[in-house]
C-alpha cells in the first residue's frame, strides 16, 4: 500500500489523504485528489465559495443544485463505459440514477491511469469496468460517507441513525431529510475518510439491473457530439494526402491546382504527406483531389498479400520461437495412431469505425488543445507534445464520444492526432482551430490493420481416440514491436500474437505453441479482441476437425478436455443446452457449430446455426451465446456487446479482407471492404452466467467464437472446412 | 450561387457551390450536425435524410438537386412514425457508438411513413443500406417493430 500526497495548494485545503485500505488498495490511491473542485475554483479565479461543488475525489462531483457528475476516465465508443462507470459510482453513493450525468476526464495519468495498463490513461483490452471496479466503488462510497457525515453534523445526530436512498438522506427520529445537493456546503468542509465499507452485493440496487444508457437519448436524436461535429469560429478543415504505398514519402508537390479551389487556404507538407487546409470539408476535399504530389516509392512495401502468405506458409515449416511447451508434442504426434493437420489463413483487417478518424487541434503560445474521440489520452498527449514542441502538461485533451473504434483510436504512435498537430503547426497561425478529417478511403488505405497470419496445426490421437499431442505454429507480424509496448515482448514472443493459442484451455499432455514473427512495411494494430481474432478461429476450427477424426461431436469432445477450466466448461455447457445441441442433427442444408473462447478473463461460448443453399450461399440463422463476465454490472449492455461482437466478428469471417497488390491496398470503401449488414444479421440469444466474481470486460470477447462456430456449422451442413478467411474468398 | 429549398419545414437559401453534396451543405452551412459522414459514396447510409419524404443519401446528392424541394434531417423529424421510432430506439437501447443512428432513424422513419407495419423482409429491404459497425441490427429490427406496434395503439 502506498501513500499519495496532494500538491501544496490542495493540502492546505484538505486533510492529507492516505491510501485507502483493504483489498482494493492498489486501485484507490490514484483518484483521490480534489480535481473538480480545484479546477473549477481556478477557473473562477477565486477560492472556494459556498456555491462550490462537493468533489471528494477525481471521479465524483456534486453540485448544490443536486446534479451528480461522474467523471469517466474511459472513452465511450459504444461499449457502454459511461453507463457502467456511472452505475458503479451511483450504486455506492446511493444516488438517484436520474441525477447522474457523465463527463469525460482530462488527460492525467496520475489520477486517471488505466490500472490494468499501469501508468497510462487509456481504454482497451475490455478493461474499463475490470480496472475501475474497486476504484469507483470506493469513490462512490467515500462520497456517500461524507454526505452522511455532513447530515449528521448539520442535524446533530449520530451517523448511524441516518439512512440514504435515491439521493436523499433521512433521519426518521427528527423527521428530517435532505438531498445530496443541500449537503454540499457542509460536505466540502469535512475530511475524506480513510476507510469505507463497500456494499454487500445483495444490497445492490443498480448493479445487475437494466439501467438505461446515459447516451441513448442523445444518440437517438442527433444531438450526441462527436469530433465530426466540433465547430469553432474561424475553424479550418484539413485533408491529408498520404502516400499510395506504405513507406513512400513526398518527393515533390505542386499546390497550384489545389490552391485554385475556392475555399482552400493553404497547402502544407507534413511528415505524413501533404495537407490541404480549407474553409470547409468540401473545399479541402476538392483541393486534395486536385493536388499534385510526386512520391518517392524507393523504400516502400511493394509486395502483394499472396506473396506475403507464400512466405508465411514457408516460415511455418522452419524453426520458430516457443510460446508454450508441455511435454513433447512432436514426438507424441509422431507416435500417434491417428494424425490430423490443417492450416488457416487470415487476412489484414481494417477496423473501419463508422466515424472516420478526425481530430480538432488548436495550437497557441505554449498550449495545444485537442478534441477527439481519444482512446489513449496520455499517449496521445505525449505524442502531441513531442510534435508541437511542448511539454505534455501543456497539451489538454477533450475526449468526445467516438463513433466506434474497435482498437483503431488506441494506437501507440497516435497517427491521426500527430497528423492534426503537425498540420496545425505547419499552418503556423496561433489560435486557429484546425479539424483533420479522414475520408473512408483514407481509413481503408490508412494501415494499422489487424495483421495477416498463417496458422499451422497438427494433432495426434492415440488408439483410444484421446488427444495426445498438439502443435500450433503461428506466423505473422508483431503488433507491439517498434512501439513503446515492445517492452512487453518477452523471449521473442509478442503475447498479442499468441493469446488464445498459447493459453489453450484444453487438457493436452503434449503441447507446443510456436511463433514466427514477420516484418512487412504494413503498419499493424490491435483489432477488436486482438490475438483471439485469429487464434480462437484456428484453435476452435481445428479442435472440431480433431473431434471429427476422433468420431465425437464437437461439444462432447471439448467438454471432456475442460475439467481444469470450470468457467469455460460452464459457458460451453450453457450454450449447448440453450441451443438445443443435444437434440440431434439438423435437416439437410442446415448445420450447427460450436466454439468457445476466453479473452480478457471473460468466457464466451457460441453455437451457430446456418443454412447453406444449393449454390453454397451461407446464411447464419441464429447464434446462441453464453457469457461469464463475472459480476454482471448491466445485463442489457452485456447482451448488446455480445450481439454487436457477433455481428462484427461474423462480418469479418464472411467478408473482411484488406489485400495488397504490389503494395497497393485493393479496397477503397465499403464496396470493396464489405462488412455485415442488416439482412445478414442472425438472431442472437444471449445467456449470462450469474456470478459474484469481479467483473471482466464484454466489449471484445463476444467477437472471438462466432467465426469458428459458423465455420464448424458450415462443415456440419456441407462437409467442407473453412481454411481461408474470409469465407467469401476462394482458397 | 444560392440554392433555395425547404429545410426542416423552413424556407432556406444556402449560398454555396451547387455541386457541394447536400450532406456538407446541411452540416457546415446550415449548421445541422446530426447528419453524419461515413463513406461519401452512398454505401453506408450514415448521411441519410429525407427528400420529399423519401430516404436519400445526402453525401452523393448535389445541393442543386434539392432546389425547391423539401429536405428533412434528424433535427427536423416531427411525424408520428418518427416520434415512435425515436422512442423505441431509447426504449430498446439501440445505440452503441451512435454515429450511424441518425441515418438508421431516418431510414426507419421513411419506411414506417410509407409502410406502418413492415415485415422482416421489408425491414431488410429498407435498412440494409445502413451500416452499423457496432452491429446493433437486432435491436434496430426490434425497435422498428416496436415503433410499428406503438402506432397501432
Amino acid at each position: 500500500m502506498s501513500t499519495k500526497t496532494l500538491d501544496a495548494s490542495q493540502t492546505t485545503r484538505r486533510n492529507f489523504l492516505k491510501a485507502a485500505s483493504g483489498a482494493a488498495a492498489t486501485a484507490l490511491t490514484l483518484g483521490f485528489e480534489w480535481s473538480g473542485f480545484s479546477r473549477r475554483a481556478a477557473a473562477a479565479g477565486a477560492p472556494a465559495a459556498s456555491a462550490a461543488p462537493f468533489a471528494p475525489n477525481a471521479f465524483l462531483r456534486i453540485d448544490s443544485d443536486n446534479q451528480v457528475t461522474v467523471i469517466a476516465k474511459h472513452l465511450e465508443m459504444g461499449q457502454g463505459a459511461y453507463t457502467g462507470i456511472a452505475t458503479v459510482v451511483a450504486e455506492e453513493l446511493d444516488a438517484d440514477w436520474a441525477q447522474i450525468r457523465v463527463e469525460s476526464a482530462p488527460a492525467d495519468a496520475k489520477r486517471y491511469a488505466n490500472l490494468v495498463f499501469g501508468t497510462m490513461q487509456g481504454t482497451g483490452g475490455s478493461s474499463a469496468m475490470a480496472n475501475s471496479w474497486n476504484q469507483l466503488r470506493e469513490a462512490g462510497a467515500k462520497g456517500r460517507a461524507m454526505l452522511l457525515s455532513a447530515a449528521a453534523k448539520e442535524w446533530h445526530v449520530p451517523v448511524e441513525e441516518l439512512t440514504v436512498a435515491s439521493g436523499t438522506i433521512h433521519h426518521s427520529g427528527k423527521n428530517r431529510q435532505a438531498t445530496f445537493g443541500a449537503l454540499v456546503a457542509t460536505a466540502i468542509t469535512l475530511p475524506v475518510p480513510d476507510h469505507v465499507t463497500l456494499k454487500d452485493p445483495k444490497d445492490f440496487k443498480l448493479i445487475g439491473q437494466r439501467v438505461a444508457r446515459v447516451d441513448a437519448a442523445a444518440k437517438s436524436n442527433g444531438t450526441a457530439q462527436f469530433t465530426l461535429d466540433v465547430v469553432f469560429p474561424g475553424m479550418l478543415v484539413a485533408l491529408l494526402k498520404r502516400p499510395p504505398l506504405f513507406g513512400a514519402t513526398v518527393q515533390s508537390f505542386d499546390p497550384t491546382a489545389a490552391m485554385a479551389v475556392t475555399g482552400v487556404v493553404k497547402v502544407v507538407q507534413v511528415p505524413r504527406g501533404v495537407a490541404v487546409i480549407a474553409k470547409s470539408f468540401w473545399a479541402a476535399k476538392q483541393g486534395r483531389d486536385a493536388l499534385m504530389v510526386e512520391w518517392d516509392e524507393s523504400k516502400a512495401e511493394k509486395r502483394s498479400s499472396a506473396a506475403l502468405m507464400d512466405e508465411y506458409r514457408q516460415l511455418a515449416e522452419q524453426p520458430a520461437m516457443s510460446a508454450r511447451k508441455d511435454g513433447d508434442a512432436v514426438q507424441a504426434i509422431h507416435d500417434a495412431a491417428r494424425k490430423v493437420s490443417a492450416s488457416y489463413e487470415f487476412p489484414y483487417l481494417a477496423h473501419a469505425p463508422m466515424e472516420p478518424l478526425d481530430a480538432v487541434v488548436k495550437l497557441g503560445a505554449g498550449s495545444c488543445e485537442i478534441w477527439a474521440g481519444d482512446q489513449f489520452q496520455t499517449v496521445d498527449q505525449a505524442n502531441a507534445a513531442h510534435t508541437a514542441g511542448l511539454d505534455p502538461q501543456q497539451v489538454s485533451i477533450h475526449t468526445l464520444y467516438a463513433g466506434g473504434s474497435f482498437g483503431r483510436r488506441a494506437n501507440p504512435g497516435s497517427d491521426y492526432i500527430v497528423e492534426a498537430v503537425s498540420i496545425a503547426k505547419a499552418y503556423g497561425v496561433e489560435g486557429t482551430p484546425i479539424k483533420l478529417q479522414w475520408t473512408r478511403e483514407d481509413d481503408i488505405h490508412g494501415g494499422l490493420y489487424r495483421p495477416m497470419y498463417f496458422h499451422k496445426l497438427e494433432a495426434g490421437l492415440n488408439a483410444e481416440s484421446r488427444l495426445t499431442g498438439w502443435r500450433h505454429v503461428i506466423v505473422g507480424q508483431s503488433i507491439m514491436a517498434g512501439t513503446p509496448f515492445a517492452a512487453l515482448i518477452k523471449n521473442g514472443i509478442d503475447g498479442t500474437s499468441v493469446e488464445g493459442a498459447a493459453n489453450v484451455a484444453y487438457a493436452i499432455p503434449n503441447l507446443a505453441v510456436e511463433l514466427s514473427t514477420t516484418q512487412t512495411g504494413v503498419p499493424v494494430l490491435w483489432w477488436r479482441v486482438v490475438g483471439s481474432s485469429h487464434t480462437t478461429f484456428a484453435v476452435e476450427a481445428f479442435i472440431d476437425e480433431v473431434a471429427h477424426a476422433a468420431g465425437e461431436d464437437g461439444f462432447t469432445f471439448r467438454r471432456k478436455l475442460l475439467d481444469q477450466h470450470p468457467r469455460m466448461k460452464a459457458v460451453l455447457e450453457l450454450a449447448a443446452e440453450k441451443s438445443g445441441w443435444t437434440q440431434g442433427p439438423l435437416p439437410k442444408g442446415k448445420g450447427r457449430g460450436i466454439a468457445v473462447a476466453e479473452a480478457f478473463n471473460t468466457y464466451v461460448a457460441q453455437v451457430a446455426d446456418v443454412s447453406v443453399d444449393e449454390d453454397g450461399q451461407v446464411k447464419v440463422d441464429r447464434v446462441v451465446c453464453a457469457v461469464d463476465c463475472g459480476t454482471p454490472i448491466n445485463p442489457d449492455i452485456i447482451k448488446a456487446q455480445m450481439e454487436g461482437g457477433i455481428g462484427f466478428g461474423l462480418g469479418a469471417a464472411l467478408y473482411g479482407a484488406i489485400t495488397l497488390k504490389e503494395g497497393r491496398i485493393e479496397q477503397d470503401n465499403f464496396n470493396g471492404y464489405r462488412v455485415l449488414r442488416m439482412n445478414e444479421m442472425p438472431t442472437v440469444e444471449v445467456h449470462i452466467v450469474p456470478s459474484t466474481e469481479p467483473p471482466t470486460g464484454v466489449g471484445e470477447p463476444g467477437v472471438a467464437p462466432v467465426g469458428p462456430a459458423v465455420a464448424n456449422a458450415i462443415f456440419a451442413a456441407t462437409g467442407k472446412r473453412m481454411h481461408v478467411l474470409p469465407f467469401s474468398r476462394k482458397a | 450561387m444560392p440554392t433555395s429549398f425547404v429545410l426542416n419545414g423552413k424556407p432556406t437559401t444556402l449560398d454555396a457551390d451547387p455541386e457541394m453534396p447536400l450532406l456538407w451543405a446541411v452540416r457546415e452551412i446550415a449548421g445541422l450536425p446530426g447528419t453524419k459522414f461515413g463513406c461519401g459514396m452512398a454505401l453506408c447510409g450514415a448521411c441519410t435524410v429525407h427528400l420529399d419524404g423519401k430516404a436519400i443519401r445526402s453525401c452523393i446528392t448535389r445541393l442543386s438537386a434539392v432546389a425547391g424541394r423539401q429536405v428533412t434531417t434528424i433535427e427536423g423529424l416531427q411525424s408520428r412514425p418518427a416520434m415512435a421510432v425515436q422512442a423505441a430506439w431509447v426504449e430498446l437501447q439501440v445505440p452503441q457508438c451512435g454515429y450511424c443512428q441518425s441515418g438508421q432513424i431516418m431510414s426507419a422513419t421513411a419506411l414506417l411513413e410509407k409502410n406502418p407495419a413492415p415485415t422482416d423482409a421489408d425491414i431488410d429491404g429498407a435498412m440494409s443500406g445502413n451500416i452499423c459497425r457496432c452491429a446493433t441490427y437486432s435491436r434496430i429490427r426490434a425497435a422498428i417493430h416496436a415503433a410499428s406496434n406503438s402506432m397501432k395503439a
